[in-house]
């Protein structure tokens, strides 16, 4: 018996990950600086961490309610009305998920039929497009584009649309890209949206790390704030990746069919992580605004790196990613990574890794030390010098 | 806004460089140059300090903290009595507190004794200084927000993730 055999068709077909591709490479090769890390690098702040410490010592070790505890509910509802004004009701509004992925994974599972379409704005985060596949469901692919600042303009989503569109799946502000929408940017989607009776899976995990202006969402717009899931979690805001914790807020329908989901295939989120994650949101804001200072400083210092290298990178306003185009060096993102942390020990992130649209482009994460920057962009200089391309001015 | 984020930045590190400071603020070198000359002028910038953690050279150094006790005068208060102390080398750091004592303040010397002799000979004798209490520092944690300890800092980060 071939133990391959047994595996599921969809299984088989998934396409193995880019990242986890040049993880392999990466992890052979030493004295690295990655730039290549989706996570902070700071660790969780003491208070929070104290607070899941605390739980444990008090015998918090059981499963909580499947959508999550009341208490962390009533926190994340008024968390969103005070930060982004929006409302939502702890008990029928709100689920607390294993991170944001369970999330998104939950919410195709729970509205997608076989054949249904999805609008995936790409280049994306590396999960979208195989947890739909999971579901029987087909990807459209809605290219993002440098010259748009990599927002989905109404053009591009028209252009998507067929009679078999469901879901439009967007990440704002994004990773790979630090592209965001602003308030004027979504309301020529909207008309869109509820002509089209689309749902939105509105990926915010980056909400908090937004440098210029506020976070905006989908949801602000009335007219179709029942048509729009948000997911968010604690991961890049409060540094808590580890900790595994997000949740979805949306129309009580859709919430109590994800929670069916979750239920069976999860029971409930960790406890430990739940009690220290109603810390964070109490009394974290100011680790939040500390962090999102230090990532706009570095923001700052890398892009300009890039742009004098020659490598054309815009200026993103959210995330910790700059998205350089790559494409005067003549390589392509593939073998430009390959190289780089081969010829110089830097590791970056082939923008093709987060779909076709990706490349060309490279992912940089800025989520490392002023210092740790500086010297990996002398590294990355070096290896451009070869190439001799022309300082841009983007 | 500029000055406080500067003021956060040098900090947290007085090494940037003017250069790479005008960058990450968003504004030119001369800009930068201009506005520290300006804060060092106002005294907003007082100094560029090294932390250093004593304990690992080979020089001795004895840190102490002291409670002391002083009488206020009227119309200048604590002022005079604590520039009289303050004015000593050997007094790194010095606060006027609520509380038990009127004030702390922070010694370095090389032996105890340097700064037993310290407090015996010159401050217990200042006019107004009513009492003091010495407590010798045993170990240091945490100073100016840097832990002395070494603690492994690996980063636990994987290389590469989404």
């Amino acid at each position: 018996m071939k133990l391959e055999d047994k595996l599921s068709t969809v299984v088989k077909e998934m396409k193995p990950s880019g990242i986890r591709k040049f993880f392999d490479v990466a992890k052979q090769i030493e004295d690295v600086i990655s730039l290549g890390v989706g996570e902070p690098d700071f660790d969780t702040p003491w208070h929070i961490r104290e607070a899941g410490i605390y739980s444990v010592e008090q015998g918090h070790t059981h499963y909580t309610e499947n959508a999550g505890l009341p208490a962390l509910r009533q926190q994340i509802c008024e968390y969103y009305k005070e930060r982004y004004q929006l409302d939502y009701a702890p008990d029928s509004d709100c689920l607390v998920t294993i991170g944001g992925s369970e999330a998104i994974d939950n919410c195709f599972r729970a509205l997608l039929n076989p054949g249904d379409e999805v609008i995936v704005a790409t280049p994306c985060f590396v999960s979208y497009e195989p947890t739909v596949h999971l579901t029987g469901g087909v990807v459209k692919y809605l290219q993002l584009r440098s010259e748009d600042a990599f927002k989905v303009t109404p053009e591009a989503l028209e252009a998507c649309i067929t009679d078999k569109s469901k879901l439009l799946m967007i990440n704002f502000p994004g990773n790979p890209t630090g592209g965001t929408m602003s308030e004027e940017d979504y309301a020529k989607l909207v008309p869109i949206i509820k002509k089209h009776e689309l749902i939105v899976i509105s990926d915010e995990i980056y909400s908090e790390l937004i440098y210029e202006g506020k976070h905006t969402s989908l949801a602000h717009f009335d007219e179709i704030k029942d048509q729009v899931l948000i997911i968010n979690g604690f991961s890049k805001a409060f540094a808590m990746t580890g900790w595994r914790l997000g949740y979805l807020l949306g129309p009580s329908t859709i919430i109590k069919a994800v929670t069916k989901i979750h239920q069976y295939a999860i029971m409930s989120a960790p406890t430990v992580s739940q009690y220290a994650a109603i810390e964070a949101l109490k009394n974290g804001q100011k680790n939040v605004d500390a962090m999102r200072l230090a990532y706009k400083a570095r923001r700052n210092l890398i892009v300009d790196g890039f742009n004098k290298m020659g490598l054309p990178t815009h200026l993103p306003k959210g995330a910790f990613y700059i998205f350089p185009d790559i494409r005067p060096t003549g390589l392509s993102s593939d073998e430009f990574c390959e190289r780089l942390i081969k010829e110089q020990r830097v590791a970056c992130v082939p923008g093709s890794a987060f779909g076709e649209a990706g490349a060309g482009f490279i992912r940089v994460s800025y989520a490392s030390s002023l210092e740790e920057i500086k010297e990996a962009l002398t590294r990355i200089s070096q290896f451009v010098e070869q190439f001799n391309v022309k300082p841009s001015n983007t | 806004m500029i000055d406080l984020e500067l003021l956060m930045l040098l900090s947290a590190n007085a090494k940037y460089e003017p250069a790479d400071l005008a960058v990450i603020l968003q504004t030119d070198l001369q800009d930068v140059e201009k506005r520290i000359a300006a804060l060092e002028e106002k005294k907003i910038i007082c100094g560029y300090h090294t932390i250093i953690n004593w304990d690992k050279t080979s020089e001795e150094q004895v840190t102490s903290i002291i409670y002391c006790d002083a009488i206020p005068e009227r119309d200048h208060g604590y002022d005079n009595i604590a520039k009289k102390i303050y004015n000593y080398p050997e007094v790194e750091s010095m606060y006027l507190t609520s509380g038990k004592s009127d004030f702390i303040i922070m010694i370095h010397g090389q032996t105890m004794k340097e700064v037993a002799s310290f407090v015996a000979t010159k401050l217990a004798c200042i006019e107004g200084i009513t009492s003091t209490s010495t407590l010798f520092v045993l170990q240091t944690y945490k100073t100016s927000g840097v832990i002395m300890k070494d603690e492994t800092t690996t980063s636990e980060r994987l290389l590469v993730t989404p």
